[in-house]
């Protein structure tokens, strides 16, 4: 595998303070811990985790839009770690970000033609008013929006249709790399279809690389080549889509994956149920994180929390119970 | 038997049509009536305003010594004062100083309140507790006493009331603001516009104060009444406009002296201020009903 990443995270960390008071003890909870992975140009790159894993917020750290306590995100070879607004804003332009909730995510008293055309107007306030319409209107029906609607509010308009609108403003400026964070989840499942397809034609089309963060399997099975898979703050298991998928490692992965429902009703299948809760973020448990509800946990997963390693298939997992194999 | 045909294709764009705030408000406006009827009324102030000094019955500034004091007559519908000058003519041409002076007072506090209000929501830590602070010290006076400070400061005059009731209505004006500003911020859409690059300075102008505007024009209209009843006062405590001129509270102080034989010279005036405060109230009440979010529906 030829090695050019677009963007490395390396060891980031956000801690959220929720102690209140001057005297009161400090108290954490640690959304992002020690995350690390690249995404190649031209691939998608999936994150998949339940609510809380702390998804959301790597994806706002990799935007900026909350700054990282520590660790490096290196974009195009551009270290963006601790930077002020100013400099990020140079990056906004390769670097977009796609909401999860279209109806929150328009500015709901502008027309669509303007919002579309902001980005532009921002990032080359030097284009001619002809120029930026031409760029709007061609972007939008690339997204599948006609241009008789360029005059209308967002209110106006479906769920997917907005979320359509969202992908266009993203994509007028023409971006490398596009953040999307949860792009359907807000959608019913017939217009999911539509918007994942319409992702992935773009793919091709514009040569994007994606970071998709979801929490839905098939979503990520539709439209991943890679998956990364989260546990409270923690990435557990790194592989290829279809490795993920066939062989998954880490004990958490295979009880993500026995969720799915299969396609075949008929068939019997050994069903992973979790017990119990996804422990509080700011009270995790000691070792790793996961040894509350793992079926396999050992003594050893109570003290030391697991590290990464890389398994022969390519897999990178971090689990206790792969460690002894190897050693 | 297929009366209805469902159509599956995708491009068939679902029109979920809402209507502008000016169609809401006609419509809501038909439910309600002294809403309706409080904004004829005011049409009615407005055409007085403009056309005022042309569609007096009698020169307002003439003195006429043969008819001082007269009750209402078919001759002088609201009587004469005591320099025999006709009440109603001073009231058509005073209400362009009295309604001036409140919109244009409420307006200026307004503009100063809502620059605050969006500087103080917006970038919150100490530049929010500076201003709302100083907003607090200034709740803490009686709004009339505050503007008779600041007239008592500036000296007395038509131009110092507007600025002293535009100072007292500033700080309400930017608590307001800043508490829309608030909730704005946190909204998913300002998230997505810095994620496209956009500085703060457009985040505001652009995207939270086109938010704020319903609420603001709402304070407006209510706070307008207020204002003339506080230019009323002013001038009735002789620090606003001269006692000769016919601004309404102006013509109240005045008239104070011949209370006991000649009630039309208070009764007429202050019936002014009464009708125009209480349509300005009611109209404000109406339209916040359409334009406020958060009584919206």
């Amino acid at each position: 595998m030829t090695s050019n990443p677009v963007l490395e995270i390396k060891h980031i960390k956000k801690y959220f303070k929720i102690s209140k008071g001057w005297f009161a003890e400090k108290k954490y909870v640690k959304a992002v811990d020690d995350v690390s992975f690249s995404i190649e140009k031209g691939r998608t790159a999936s994150i998949v985790g339940e609510s809380g894993c702390g998804k959301s917020t790597l994806a706002r750290l990799v935007n900026g839009l909350i700054e990282a306590d520590s660790g490096e995100i290196v974009f195009k070879g551009n270290d963006l770690t601790h930077k002020n607004e100013a400099v990020w804003r140079t990056f906004r332009q390769p670097m977009q970000m796609i909401f999860q909730d279209p109806y929150a995510s328009l500015s709901p008293q502008m027309k669509i033609k303007d919002l579309v055309a902001e980005p532009l107007l921002i990032h080359y306030p030097k284009m001619s008013k002809a120029e930026i319409e031409k760029i709007v209107k061609e972007t939008l029906d690339i997204c599948g929006i006609g241009s008789q609607h360029l005059s209308k509010y967002p209110h106006q308009f479906s769920g997917g249709q907005r979320q359509r609108i969202g992908i266009a403003r993203a994509l007028v400026l023409r971006p490398e790399l596009v953040i999307l964070d949860e792009p359907v989840s807000a959608l019913d499942v017939s217009v999911q279809a539509q918007i994942l397809n319409l992702l992935k034609d773009l793919q091709e089309k514009f040569d994007l690389t994606y970071l998709f963060i979801s929490h839905d399997l098939s979503v990520i099975d539709h439209i991943s080549d890679d998956v990364a898979v989260m546990y409270l703050g923690n990435i557990v298991e790194i592989s290829s889509r279809d490795t993920l998928f066939e062989s998954p490692k880490h004990p958490y992965t295979q009880a993500l994956l026995s969720s799915v429902p299969d396609k075949d009703p008929k068939l019997k299948r050994e069903r992973i149920i979790l017990k119990g809760e996804i422990p509080n973020a700011a009270n995790p448990p000691s070792g790793c994180k996961f040894h509350t509800r793992c079926p396999f946990a050992m003594n050893v997963c109570k003290e030391v929390a697991p590290v990464m390693q890389t398994l022969d298939n390519g897999t990178q997992v971090a689990c206790h119970l792969y460690q002894e194999n190897q050693s | 038997m297929s009366e209805t045909q469902i159509t599956t294709d995708q491009t068939q764009f679902v029109e979920t049509k809402q209507d502008s705030n000016f169609k809401r408000l006609l419509r809501s406006f038909k439910k309600n009536k002294l809403a309706l009827y409080s904004l004829y009324v005011i049409i009615l102030l407005l055409l007085i305003v403009i056309f005022g000094p042309w569609i007096t019955p009698y020169d307002p500034q003439e003195a006429n010594y043969d008819s001082i004091l007269e009750a209402p007559s078919w001759q002088h519908l609201a009587g004469t004062d005591e320099f025999g000058k006709d009440v109603l003519s001073r009231l058509i041409v005073g209400a362009r100083l009295s309604l001036g002076v409140g919109v244009s007072a409420v307006l200026l506090g307004a503009v100063a309140g809502t620059i605050l209000g969006l500087i103080s929501g917006f970038f919150g830590k100490w530049v929010d507790r500076v201003i709302m602070r100083i907003c607090d010290i200034l709740f803490a006076f009686p709004d009339l006493v505050l503007a008779i400070a600041m007239v008592a400061i500036l000296g007395p005059g038509m131009k110092n009331v507007i600025i002293a009731i535009a100072f007292f209505s500033t700080p309400s004006f930017a608590r307001i603001v800043r508490g829309e500003t608030l909730e704005i911020k946190e909204r998913l859409f300002i998230e997505a516009e810095r994620s496209i690059g956009a500085k703060k300075s457009r985040i505001i102008l652009r995207h939270v104060f086109p938010q704020t505007i319903s609420t603001i024009i709402v304070y407006i209209t209510m706070n307008i009444g207020g204002a003339i009843i506080s230019a009323a006062s002013l001038s009735f405590l002789g620090l606003g406009a001269s006692p000769s001129s016919p601004e309404w509270g102006a013509m109240l102080s005045a008239s104070r002296d011949y209370i006991g034989h000649a009630f039309h010279l208070i009764f007429f005036p202050g019936l002014a201020v009464f009708i125009t405060v209480l349509v300005l109230n009611l109209f404000g009440d109406g339209l916040r009903d359409v334009l406020d979010p958060k009584t919206r529906d």
